[in-house]
């Protein structure tokens, strides 16, 4: 179990530097974040000067390795945009970017799980009929269109719901969040539905094949044999077996919700870390881009790591095999 | 749906104002400005937004022309001093008053390290104090548009700055954030509330303004989206009062709904430049030599290029062609001259074959593709434009952060760039876009080294020349001059397009600059 968890931990480094040295290795190709500080009008001089004031005309690696030595800290400087510390802008823009992802993934498991059960056990029926429809929408649609869609229809015609923003936001310490007022709701609701779609109809569809799957196998006839009740073996022998797979791609899912949140956050001008990364691509802000992608590499990692730990603990014939290996 | 929170009314009523109820803007931009502080960025959202929070010396009114705002006279002594005779009985939102020592401070903070006015500041020996309310303004050489560069420096508080450690503005290099980013005390008619970068960020009236405001509005709210599509969904939703920019094919759209359109053509210049300095194209498949060396042929795309149809097809009629390298709101230029030569692709080919390219040559083009209004589009339709004469053209469009470092490295043949003059003056363009390129900052943004000398010393002689009818006939000249070399092929000024609600009342600057103080809004029945 030790050695299994530092072969992962040693992996995981690996993961890191590759990332943050591809990451690097983009930047040089991004665009010149000279042009962008000094503007069109500053003099050949004084870009040169600020050209080595940035270390920018260092050779590749020992601005790699200073990138590296810095980002181990959590320090990626000023943001050249801002002219604020990249740690601090990160901390504030985390909050609601979790939030959103969060709020996307509890609706996601919380309607897609049930439509996926209901659509497995009523195959055939009109209402799950038009639930795989529906998800197939869901999965093909394109996350922007959605949420344009929804603007429209709901901020523009209805004019139910803002078409923008976090709105009104309390403050516990470093922490912000829209949850604890109507306002703070109002704004979270749309940018939730559009981020959790594909997830909800992802899960839905992976819950009901898997479903289908286990209630062929041979422990379910023996179930019903035993004269179990419907309830209990839909529910207590079957939706448990079908489960470890959901977790695991939930799990993943989550890194890809955190990926997918830079389109919903542009859409809804959602001040999260995606909408942060966005606007730093389009200043060839280094700094910024640089923390994004190693904070989302690190979750993305540790993400797995945990997974795979799961794995451990949930499926007991891995810790089986492993000690019928050791006899 | 205008929910006012109850304490904000007690705020801005309290000062005993005769209002029923605090009158909310909500304005929507494209981008966020960057910072509060006033010198840390010379561009013209950050300059216009803190503009309402911070004045200069002199403004620019509403139809551009100067007038006073800290400063109430300025004089010219000698031809390299100004003496400015400062506001008396003006105070900071803190309620220190404004005095010379302020106006030498602010210089003193501009052209130091970090801050991005150098531009500015650079012409300028010395600024002395020579009263509380009175300075002197030294130049290194005669300059005559003096006034027309300080209207958009704002004037900060020494005393402020040095107690809050702002005595330069934020410096990215050293790694330490500065207070006069995010906040602010300046003596304009609105001061800084509450600062969220790119979230939100809240003005409220200043009651002690010095000024008469024009307009009614006693707090603004600024939150910038940066989707096209939702920002005009905020407007048509009425989640915001102003938006801009007004992406152009929702104008119509905007419209029908029953909202205002602003539209006013911009000072930005959108024009073409050729390579006239290497002796081979880098990028064409003429070899040995340089096409565009030869007049006949920058005529030829001069004439091959169909503006109008870029007018009404591409640019949907927001642009207005031209043939001038300045708008008609720019000091300079000259109306009978605004003509472009005649679309006439039968004559460019003629020129192209007199030049020696009767088939016409490949050529590659470079072209951004996010930083003006349409402008891949308008690069297509000159590249299909100039198929018609032969010339095939390797259009290569890219995102302005790859664009810009290398047209300024001029790895370039032939490309698309528009110029706003600062100043307002044509000698900015003069000395920027058609002088011969030295390594001074002269001919900086001349990336294809057109050089015609007569213009580079009618360009000095401008720089200089006080009286302003000669000075004009110098200006006159120049562009007579670049117009006949066809040094660029000037295309059109995009048009500048602004939403409101129909209960907002403002007025547009060429600038594209938004003042507060003149916006006011019709209470519309709850």
């Amino acid at each position: 179990m030790l050695a299994f968890v530092l072969r992962r931990l040693v992996q995981a480094v690996l993961v890191m530097l590759t990332v943050a040295f591809i990451a690097f290795m983009l930047f040089q190709y991004v665009g010149d974040p000279v042009t962008n500080i000094l503007g069109q009008d500053a003099t050949p001089e004084q870009r040169r000067q600020l050209r080595s004031d940035l270390g920018l005309d260092s050779p590749f690696p020992v601005q790699f390795a200073r990138f590296v030595g810095n980002a181990v800290r959590g320090e990626f400087g000023l943001s050249l945009r801002q002219g604020r510390k990249v740690s601090s802008l990160i901390a504030e823009r985390l909050p609601a970017t979790l939030e959103l992802t969060l709020l996307a993934a509890v609706l996601a498991l919380a309607i897609g799980i049930p439509m996926g059960v209901y659509s497995a056990l009523k195959r055939g029926t009109f209402a799950s009929q038009a639930m795989m429809t529906a998800s197939l929408i869901g999965v093909s649609l394109p996350t922007f269109l959605i949420g344009i869609l929804l603007i429209l229809v709901f901020a523009v015609t209805l004019k139910w719901l803002p078409s923008f923003g976090r709105g009104e936001v309390e403050a516990f310490g470093p922490w912000t969040t829209g949850m604890t007022s109507v306002d703070g709701w109002r704004h979270l609701i749309l940018p939730a539905i559009t981020l959790a779609v594909f997830q909800l109809t992802l899960i839905m569809r992976l819950v009901r094949s898997e479903m289908l799957e286990v209630l062929r196998a041979d422990y379910i006839k023996f179930a019903r044999a035993r004269g179990l009740s419907d309830r209990a073996v839909y529910f207590r022998h079957a939706l448990k077996n079908t489960l470890v797979p959901v977790m695991t791609i939930t799990g993943l899912q989550i890194g890809g919700l955190i990926a997918f949140a830079i389109i919903t956050e542009t859409v809804f001008q959602w001040p999260g870390m995606g909408l942060l990364f966005i606007q730093a691509v389009q200043f060839a802000d280094i700094p910024v881009m640089a923390a994004y992608l190693c904070l989302i590499a690190l979750i993305f990692v540790i993400i797995n790591l945990v997974v795979d730990l799961l794995y451990f603990a949930v499926d007991p014939r891995l810790r089986v095999e492993r000690t019928s290996l050791a006899h | 749906m205008k929910a006012l929170a109850p304490w904000l009314l007690a705020a801005t009523l309290s000062l005993a104002a005769p209002l029923s109820e605090a009158i909310t803007l909500r304005v929507a931009n494209q981008g966020d400005v960057q910072s509060m502080d006033p010198h840390s960025l010379n561009e013209s959202l950050q300059l216009s937004f803190t503009g309402n929070v911070y004045e200069s010396l002199v403004e620019r009114g509403k139809d551009m022309g100067l007038t006073p705002a800290l400063a109430t006279k300025w004089t010219q002594t000698s031809p390299t001093v100004w003496r400015f005779d400062l506001r008396p009985n003006v105070k900071f939102h803190d309620g220190t008053p404004f005095t010379a020592d302020d106006v030498v401070f602010t210089f003193k903070r501009a052209a130091g390290e970090g801050s991005d006015m150098k531009g500015y500041t650079n012409p300028i020996k010395e600024v002395r104090k020579v009263g509380d309310l009175a300075v002197e303004i030294e130049t290194t050489a005669p300059y005559p548009i003096l006034p027309d560069t300080l209207t958009t420096l704002g004037m900060m508080s020494k005393k402020w700055c040095e107690e809050n450690k702002a005595e330069r503005p934020v410096d990215r290099r050293k790694g330490i954030e500065n207070t006069a980013s995010f906040k602010s005390n300046g003596t304009g008619p609105f001061r800084l509330k509450e600062r969220q970068p790119s979230v939100r960020t809240v003005l409220v009236k200043n009651f002690n303004w010095w000024g008469k405001s024009e307009g009614n509005i006693d707090e603004v709210v600024f939150t910038p989206i940066g989707n096209d599509a939702t920002r005009v969904a905020a407007l048509l939703s009425g989640e915001v009062d102003v938006m801009e920019p007004v992406p152009l094919q929702d104008v119509e759209r905007i419209k029908a709904a029953g909202l205002n359109v602003l539209q006013g053509p911009e000072l930005r210049t959108i024009f073409l430049g050729m390579d006239q300095k290497r002796d081979e194209l880098q990028f064409s498949s003429v070899k040995g030599k340089n096409p565009f060396k030869d007049v006949r042929v920058r005529r030829a795309f001069y004439q091959a290029i169909d503006e109008e149809t870029i007018k009404s097809r591409v640019m949907r009629g927001a642009a207005s062609p031209t043939g001038e390298m300045v708008g008609a709101a720019v000091r300079g230029f000259q109306p009978d001259m605004n003509k472009r030569p005649a679309y006439d692709p039968d004559t460019a080919k003629k020129l192209l074959a007199e030049a020696g390219y009767p088939n016409g040559f490949e050529v590659g083009m470079n072209c951004p593709n996010d930083r003006y209004v349409n402008d891949a589009a308008i690069c297509q339709a000159v590249a299909a434009n100039l198929a018609r004469i032969g010339v095939k053209v390797n259009l290569m469009t890219e995102t302005k952060v790859t664009y810009f470092p290398k047209i300024l490295r001029r790895d370039t043949s032939f490309y698309l760039l528009g110029w706003t003059p600062i100043t307002v003056d044509s000698h900015d363009v003069l000395s920027s876009i058609m002088a011969t390129p030295t390594d001074k900052g002269q001919g900086q943004f001349n990336l294809g080294a057109y050089s015609n000398a007569k213009v580079d010393e009618l360009t000095l002689k401008v720089q200089s020349e006080t009286d302003q009818k000669k000075r004009n006939e110098m200006i006159r000249e120049a562009f007579r001059i670049h117009q006949e070399d066809v040094g660029h092929i000037p295309l059109h000024q995009q048009a500048l397009a602004w939403a409101t609600a129909k209960s907002v009342q403002l007025t547009q600057l060429p600038n594209n600059y938004m003042y507060f103080k003149w916006i006011t809004q019709k209470s519309s029945p709850k």
